[in-house]
């Protein structure tokens, strides 16, 4: 029998606050253990949470970007359960009435464009973290991370592949992290995504048992995990099994998915509103001037490169996929209006060396003016495509203009017309057959005469002058 | 006259004016609590030595020019449910027996300010849950009036520490009357404020909707007198009320009650009153008449329903606010467990007491799956109701008297075994806390025993002026509040 997968995701996306969703603590990443907290976020006796208006505002904003109905009237409700990491015991989240409702986001596989629904986006905050050290006995809790605010953000089960699911969880943490709401870390748990999978008979309306898969770090985890559980369930269900509903973890080390806790250990969290935390009434024309204010997201911009700058699709798709990436390109084109020469370096030697380094173009230590005089170089023919090809890596790394690294390397290209006279006419006393040859006619000729003319002059002749030279000369 | 007899504002004037000094204060109370407190028992921790300390650098740094703040050198009892920083604060319970907060509540952050001297931390039902002080890990306190009654909870530390003249003035907490029961109870004045009019900050929470933070005094004026410190918004507290705090002093200027409406609500009259109590409120009512109010019959229908709905409700808010009490991070961990849910059971079952536990269990009930609805939705329904009574009443009147109580003070271990008598002795108070609105308890007799007899003046919320106002000219023309106990 063949099967139908259906998924949907629950994204949990870190904000990013300055401080913590109901007290001052920062949320840096990465601090010494139990650093950043304080009696809120410790839970401590007589401790109370207020609201961080920047939370607030990061999720109306998602949420706008997700074509979501925002919730006017916002209640925070209390999810109880015991763990050491929930300093608490519970945690404080939505429940009823969610911030965001009703949206969706269009994904594209190949040449097909889906809408994947969204059923809610709704504001939490962060347990801390459970530390197991090895060879010492017991656990070790840091609660820098507690109270960090979280938007969860819930799809329909729209999806029906892999890549859907792929294209739906790169293409939200693009507009998140352009909307500057999420740095999209995934490896530092900023963005982290649950797949809800299932299966059923093609054709079959009602939905299979869904297991909840967890532990899933990057995008290529993603794939390994669900391609792991779609051969299982289907190997389950052709042999006349049943799934149970259940949370599964992938084992990174394993390659495969185990059991951490069936339906009927599932918690009844007990929710119920907190009476710490007054309801949010969020003002309607508060909401409505976020809605102008949102950026320019991903798709918009993809469609303005190709049609303003006539970029390819592909190369559209690639520099509009981080907010940073689109604004260094712009820049470069702004001093520099050769769209897709600034796209080829853009994604080529510039891409390569802050993948090389590890670092987001923002960052980029060749900034949009530098590279635009390297390529402006090129342009009027100072030095060649080649020549800026070899010392790219040397201008990233060494901070040096471009000038600078042409000069010490002695790559200035020669254009000028008297010394590239000199040097042809060298050659051509030397190669006496040859121009015989192109008199008769044979044209080829001029490719090794022109060889010959960028070998004498070091590698250093500009090109197409020389051609333009000779081809004068000769016709004589 | 003996300085504990003073009362905070006597006390106040004389220390700004410089006929007292801070060690003179604190001498004189440490000797009463040397005296009374063995019998009393209204503390759990005593830092009498510290405030010795602080009395002698509080009077060199007042040496010369004279410049105090109100409460600056009054010696002050706080209820230990209120964080004080690096003072034991353990909610009389075995799970917080060696808690130390690292930080002040607000109320108290805003009394070390003034530089006021803490004597000591007062005992209560453990985490404020009952109405006698015998749930307290540290064993009950006793009634001034009678060493073998209750003085009543849950803040009957605080009540009887002032009753006892064992501190100028004290601070409670109320969630259902365990600020204005205790004070019934002791002779003295409990004022619950409003809902938000008090940082909550600090206070170690049992049922967050229902606590209030509010004074315990000796006479009405100094009720006025601490609520002009403690009110306020708070930005640390999202429920806390963010409007004007006005000098509560100056309501009790007008010494009569000319077009005040004083609505008497039938319901509170009824079966099971005990008739010394039935018989002092009823002369207390006729005094405000003599007074100059209009005395108004009024109803409050939902009454009966109130003690069931608070028991929902508050018992629903403390099992998630005690979840925090695991023995991962503080207070309590038990020894010798095997795992983790080993560490939350024994912890737990060995930190808190039997009526903490069976709260715990009620609250995770109607919380539970498949429960919800018919328990705590229900009652958060009744609880709009209980509003609305008293919405509806106060249309017709601008205060509500009736007892504080139903009995005066009842024996220790009288209704120890009985857990819902304990419930119905808050009968009274219950309510108000349900619809968030201020009340003061304040003496009008005594019974054939010779115990106190509490009446309770319920306001308007934020309208605390009215109910202060009327309970200074009651007790201007009473003057129940003189009367003191011997203790012995």
């Amino acid at each position: 029998m063949t099967y139908e997968v259906v998924v949907g995701v629950e994204v949990h996306a870190q904000l990013r606050t300055q401080s913590k969703m109901f007290c001052g603590c920062t949320t840096t990443f990465g601090s010494s253990p139990n650093s950043q907290t304080c009696p809120v976020c410790l839970g401590l006796p007589g401790s109370l949470p207020v609201m961080n208006r920047a939370a607030v505002e990061m999720a109306v904003r998602a949420g706008l970007a997700l074509n979501c109905t925002i919730g006017v009237n916002n209640r925070f409700a209390r999810k109880n359960y015991f763990y050491p990491d929930l300093p608490k015991g519970y945690q404080i989240s939505q429940y009823e009435s969610p911030i965001c409702e009703h949206g969706w986001f269009e994904i594209a596989v190949g040449d097909r464009k889906k809408r994947v629904r969204i059923r809610r986006a709704h504001l939490e905050e962060d347990a801390g973290k459970n530390i197991h050290e090895t060879g010492t006995s017991g656990s070790l809790v840091d609660l820098n991370r507690a109270g960090t605010p979280l938007l969860e953000i819930v799809t329909e089960p729209d999806m029906s592949s892999t890549d859907e699911v792929i294209a739906y969880l790169k293409g939200l943490r693009d507009i998140l992290m352009y909307l500057e709401v999420c740095d999209g870390n995934m490896e530092e748990g900023s963005f982290r995504c649950e797949p809800n999978l299932s299966l059923r008979p093609l054709g079959q309306k009602e939905f299979g048992t869904k297991v909840e898969l967890k532990n899933i770090n990057s995008f290529k985890v993603v794939k390994d995990a669900m391609e792991y559980e779609i051969k299982r369930q289907t190997k389950v269900l052709s042999e006349g099994g049943k799934i149970r509903q259940e949370t599964r973890s992938w084992n990174i080390d394993r390659g495969e998915t185990a059991v951490m806790r069936s339906k009927e250990e599932a918690h009844d969290y007990r929710y119920f509103p907190d009476p710490d935390l007054v309801p949010l009434k969020l003002d309607k024309e508060w909401v409505e001037g976020f809605t102008s204010s949102l950026p320019e997201l991903p798709a918009a911009r993809a469609r303005r490169f190709i049609v303003d700058y006539g970029l390819p699709e592909y190369d559209a798709g690639i520099l509009t996929s981080s907010k940073s990436l689109a604004e260094y390109f712009e820049s470069c084109v702004k001093l520099f209006n050769q769209p897709k020469t600034v796209s080829n370096w853009v994604m080529g030697e510039l891409t390569r060396e802050l993948n090389n380094s590890g670092t987001d173009v923002s960052a980029s230590p060749v900034p949009p003016e530098r590279l635009v005089e390297l390529l402006k170089m090129v342009d009027q023919g100072a030095i060649s495509l080649k020549a800026a090809r070899e010392i790219f890596p040397e201008l990233y790394r060494s901070g040096k203009t471009p000038v600078q690294i042409v000069h010490e390397k002695g790559l200035t290209q020669v254009s000028d017309e008297g010394a590239l006279e000199a040097i042809i006419t060298e050659v051509l006393a030397k190669s006496p057959a040859q121009v015989a040859q192109f008199k008769e006619g044979k044209q080829q000729v001029l490719g090794f005469l022109v060889g010959q003319v960028m070998k004498a002059s070091g590698g250093k002749a500009n090109p197409g002058k020389v051609n333009e030279l000779l081809k004068k000369r000769l016709a004589v | 006259m003996s300085i504990h007899k003073l009362s905070l504002c006597e006390l106040q004037k004389k220390f700004s004016a410089g006929e007292v000094s801070a060690v003179e204060i604190v001498r004189a109370y440490a000797l009463r609590i040397g005296q009374v407190e063995p019998k009393v028992k209204a503390f759990v921790t005593q830092v009498t030595d510290a405030a010795s300390a602080q009395a002698e650098a509080l009077d060199r740094q007042l040496k010369g020019w004279r410049k105090t703040k109100p409460l600056t050198g009054m010696p002050l009892a706080i209820k230990d449910n209120l964080c004080t920083e690096g003072v034991a604060t353990t909610c009389s319970s075995r799970m917080l027996q060696h808690f130390v907060p690292p930080y002040d509540a607000t109320v108290v952050a805003k009394l070390r300010e003034q530089d006021y001297i803490l004597l000591g931390k007062t005992n209560l039902d453990e985490f404020a849950m009952g109405s006698s002080t015998e749930n307290s890990a540290f064993g009950p306190s006793r009634n001034p009036w009678d060493l073998h009654r209750v003085p009543g909870g849950s803040s009957g530390g605080s009540a009887a520490a002032v009753a006892a003249d064992e501190c100028v003035a004290a601070l409670g907490s109320d969630t259902g009357g365990s600020i204005r029961q205790p004070a019934a109870f002791c002779g003295v004045v409990g004022l619950k404020p409003t809902y938000g009019r008090v940082s909550r900050y600090g206070l170690v929470a049992f049922a967050s909707s229902l606590d209030q933070i509010g004074p315990i005094t000796k006479d009405v004026r100094d009720a006025a007198f601490m609520l002009n410190t403690i009110a306020g918004h708070d930005p640390m507290d999202s429920t806390s009320a963010d409007r004007p705090v006005p000098d509560y002093m100056k309501a009790l200027a007008k010494k009569d009650l000319k077009k005040v409406r004083v609505g008497v609500p039938r319901e509170f009259f009824a079966e099971g009153l005990d008739p010394d109590v039935a018989h002092a409120v009823t002369a207390a009512i006729e005094e405000l008449k003599q007074l100059g109010a209009e005395i108004k019959e009024i109803q409050l229908p939902r009454t009966d329903a109130a003690v069931a709905v608070y028991y929902v409700l508050a018992t629903a808010e403390a099992s998630s606010n005690l979840a925090r009490f695991d023995g991962v991070k503080f207070g309590l961990r038990a020894k010798e467990t095997k795992d983790l849910l080993d560490v939350y059971m024994k912890t737990r079952q060995e930190g808190f007491g039997p009526e903490v536990k069976r709260r715990i269990m009620l609250g995770t009930y109607v919380l539970s799956a498949g429960y919800y609805d018919a328990y705590y939705g229900k009652a958060q329904a009744v609880r709009t109701l209980v509003c609305q009574d008293f919405a509806a009443a106060f249309k017709q009147v601008d205060v509500i008297v009736t007892p504080a109580t139903p009995t005066p003070a009842f024996k220790l271990g009288e209704k120890s075994e009985d857990p819902l008598q304990m419930y119905l002795s808050d009968i009274f108070t219950i309510s108000v806390n349900l619809a968030g609105l201020p009340a003061i308890a304040l003496p009008c007799g005594l019974s054939r025993g010779g115990l106190p007899i509490g009446m309770q003046l319920i306001g308007r919320a934020f309208e605390e002026e009215t109910i202060l106002r009327a309970a200074h000219a009651y007790e201007q023309a009473t003057q129940w509040h003189l009367k003191k106990p011997v203790i012995r």
